[in-house]
C-alpha cells in the first residue's frame, strides 16, 4: 500500500490508500476522487485522466514513454508536472505521492 | 413528493447514470438494480489482461460499494426486473418485490448470442460477457490444451491473442470472409489477420460452424465438411439487446429500445441508455444520422449522461463520436467515428511497422479513423471528426506532415 493525495483545484486533499501494481487512476477512481473521468478504464483512448504531479516527487516517477507523451499533447492546460495518471503505477517509492487534478478534463 | 429513479441494470451505464445524476443535482433516492452478483464492473479487460490473470478482479469494480451508500443509492445485485408496469409505475423483481419510480432508467444491455448448431449444450462452449463467464473459461485455460474460437469479432479474436500467448492450441472460425468485419476497414481486418497468423492462430474464414461433437463435454467442431478436435469452445457470435421487459411493457423496440436524441422513450418517464438502446447517431453533413445499436463503453457512458441530464429536466440531444478500442497482443487498435461502405479510405503509415492508421473520408469531410498502435492519429482523427473537418487525403498520406497539423 502506498499513501497517495489528491489536491483538487479549489486545494482540498484527499489521500487514499492504494495497492501497489495498481494505477494512481485507479486509486483515483477506486475511491471517487473528483476530476479523474478515465472514461475508457486505463486503455490509453480517452486523455481524462490528467494530473499534475508535484515537484518534490517528479523525479521519482518513470520516465513517460511514447503513448503517454502523445496523448498528453491532446489534453487541457498540459504543463511540465503533466502525468497520465493510468501510466503511474502505484510502488512502495510512491507512497507520500502528492498530484494535484486540472479543473477539466475535457 | 421527492421523486424516485430506479435503475434497472448495473453495468457501466448503470453505474454512470448514479454518478450523473447526482452531478447534476438530483437529490431523491435512487436504486439500482442488477442480475449479476457484482457491483458494476468495466467489462472491457474480461477478454484482456482479467482472462491473462494479470488484472486482480478487485480492479474490475467501477467505484468501491462503498460508493453507492455513500451516493444514496441502493445497490440491488443479484436481482432481475421481472416487469414494468408504466402504470403504477411499479417495477416487479424476482425476489417478489414491487418497486415504485417516479423515473426510471432502462440500461439492461445485451446477452451473447446462442449458437444455433447441434451439441450447443456440451460443456466445455463457453461464452464472454461476465466475470462469471471468464471465471469458468479460466478454470480450463491451460497450456497445450486446444481451443476453438468461434466469431472473429473483437472478444473472439482478444480471447485468440490471449489463449496463444498462454500456450493454448487456437483455431478461429469466422464466418464472414474477413475478420472484424462488422467494425473495422479492410486494411485493418487484413492486418489482424496476418498478426493472428504470426502469433500461431490457425485462422479460418468464410467457414460457419456446423454443429458440435462429444459425449457430454465438447470434443470436436464441425466446419467445412471436417471436424476439428477441441478440449474447449468459445462462441463470440455477438450479443443480443436485452429489450424483453420493455417490449412486455408497450415502449417501442427495434433492435433494441427505441430512444430519442435525448434517450427518452415514448413514456415521459422513462429513459435508457447504453448497448440496450436503438437510437439515432452522429449525423455527417446532409445526412441525418443512422439508426444504430452501439455495443460500447463509450455510449454506456455518454448515453447514461445525457440520460441524466433529461431526467432532471435539463435535456440536450446525443450527438458524441463514437470510440472504441480493443488490445491483441502488442497491438492497441483504436477507433473514433463510424465508416460506411463507400467512404474514401486514406493508409497512413505502414502495415508492416505495426504502427499505422486507416482513415475514412466522407464528401471530403473526416467521418472515422482506425489507429493501430497510433494514438495521436486517433486522438487528433477523433477531435477532427467532432468538428466535420474537412481533411485533405494527400496530407493525410504524407507522414512527413505531423499528424497535428494535417489540417492547415
Amino acid at each position: 500500500m502506498a499513501k497517495i493525495t489528491f489536491i483538487d483545484p479549489k486545494g482540498e486533499r484527499r489521500t487514499v490508500e492504494a495497492p501497489e501494481g495498481w494505477s494512481v487512476m485507479e486509486a483515483a477512481v477506486k475511491n471517487a476522487i473528483p476530476g479523474i473521468d478515465a472514461d475508457c478504464g486505463g486503455a490509453c483512448a480517452c486523455a481524462t485522466c490528467h494530473v499534475y504531479v508535484d515537484p518534490a516527487w517528479a523525479a521519482k516517477l518513470p520516465p513517460k514513454e511514447e503513448m503517454e507523451e502523445t496523448i498528453l499533447d491532446f489534453a487541457q492546460d498540459v504543463t511540465k508536472a503533466s502525468r497520465l495518471s493510468c501510466q503511474l503505477k502505484v510502488t512502495a517509492v510512491l507512497d507520500g505521492l502528492v498530484v494535484t487534478t486540472p479543473k477539466n478534463q475535457h | 413528493m421527492t421523486e424516485t429513479i430506479v435503475i434497472i441494470g448495473a453495468g457501466q451505464a448503470g453505474a454512470q447514470a448514479v454518478i450523473s445524476l447526482r452531478a447534476e443535482g438530483f437529490s431523491g433516492p435512487i436504486t439500482l438494480i442488477g442480475d449479476e452478483a457484482y457491483a458494476p464492473y468495466q467489462r472491457p479487460p474480461l477478454s484482456k489482461a482479467y482472462l491473462m490473470g494479470t488484472f486482480e478482479r478487485a480492479r474490475l469494480f467501477l467505484k468501491p460499494e462503498s460508493f453507492y451508500a455513500d451516493a444514496g443509492c441502493t445497490l440491488i445485485v443479484n436481482t432481475a426486473v421481472t416487469a414494468v408496469d408504466r402504470a403504477t409505475k411499479t417495477v416487479r423483481l424476482s425476489d417478489g418485490r414491487a418497486l415504485s419510480y417516479s423515473k426510471l432508467l432502462i440500461a439492461t444491455g445485451t446477452r451473447v448470442r446462442p449458437i444455433p448448431c447441434p451439441g450447443a449444450g456440451l460443456s466445455g462452449i463457453h461464452s464472454l460477457r461476465s466475470i462469471a463467464d471468464v471465471d469458468g473459461l479460466q478454470a480450463v485455460f491451460r497450456p497445450g490444451k486446444k481451443l476453438v474460437v468461434i466469431g472473429g469479432g473483437f472478444i473472439g479474436l482478444e480471447v485468440a491473442a490471449v489463449a496463444a500467448k498462454h500456450g493454448l492450441d487456437v483455431t478461429v472460425f469466422e464466418a464472414m470472409e474477413r475478420v472484424m468485419a462488422r467494425a473495422v476497414s479492410t486494411p485493418i481486418s487484413d492486418f489482424f489477420a496476418i498478426a493472428h497468423r504470426a502469433a500461431g492462430v490457425t485462422l479460418i474464414t468464410s467457414t460457419g460452424v456446423d454443429g458440435f461433437e462429444g459425449e457430454g463435454a465438447v470434443s470436436g467442431v464441425r466446419a467445412g465438411g471436417k471436424t476439428y478436435p477441441a478440449d474447449i469452445v468459445l462462441v463470440g457470435i455477438g450479443v443480443l439487446p436485452n429489450v424483453e421487459i420493455a417490449a412486455a411493457a408497450g415502449l417501442e423496440c427495434k433492435n433494441g429500445l427505441v430512444v430519442d436524441k435525448y434517450c427518452a422513450t415514448s413514456d415521459p418517464a422513462i429513459f435508457a441508455a447504453g448497448d440496450c438502446t436503438w437510437h439515432q447517431g452522429r449525423g455527417h453533413g446532409e445526412d441525418e444520422g443512422n439508426w444504430m445499436r452501439l455495443e460500447s463503453v463509450q455510449n454506456a457512458i455518454d448515453q447514461a449522461k445525457h440520460a441524466a441530464a433529461s431526467m432532471v429536466g435539463k435535456p440536450k440531444p446525443y450527438n458524441e463520436v463514437p470510440w472504441f478500442w480493443s488490445d491483441q497482443y502488442d497491438l492497441k487498435l483504436q477507433i473514433a467515428g463510424l465508416a460506411w461502405p463507400g467512404d474514401e479510405i486514406v493508409v497512413r503509415g505502414e502495415p508492416s511497422a505495426r504502427k499505422f492508421s486507416v482513415f475514412h473520408l466522407r464528401g471530403g469531410v473526416l467521418a472515422a479513423v482506425e489507429a493501430v498502435n497510433m494514438p495521436a492519429d486517433y486522438l487528433v482523427g477523433r477531435k477532427l471528426i467532432g468538428e466535420h473537418a474537412k481533411v485533405s487525403a494527400a496530407r493525410l498520406a504524407d507522414t512527413s506532415i505531423p499528424i497535428k497539423n494535417v489540417v492547415g
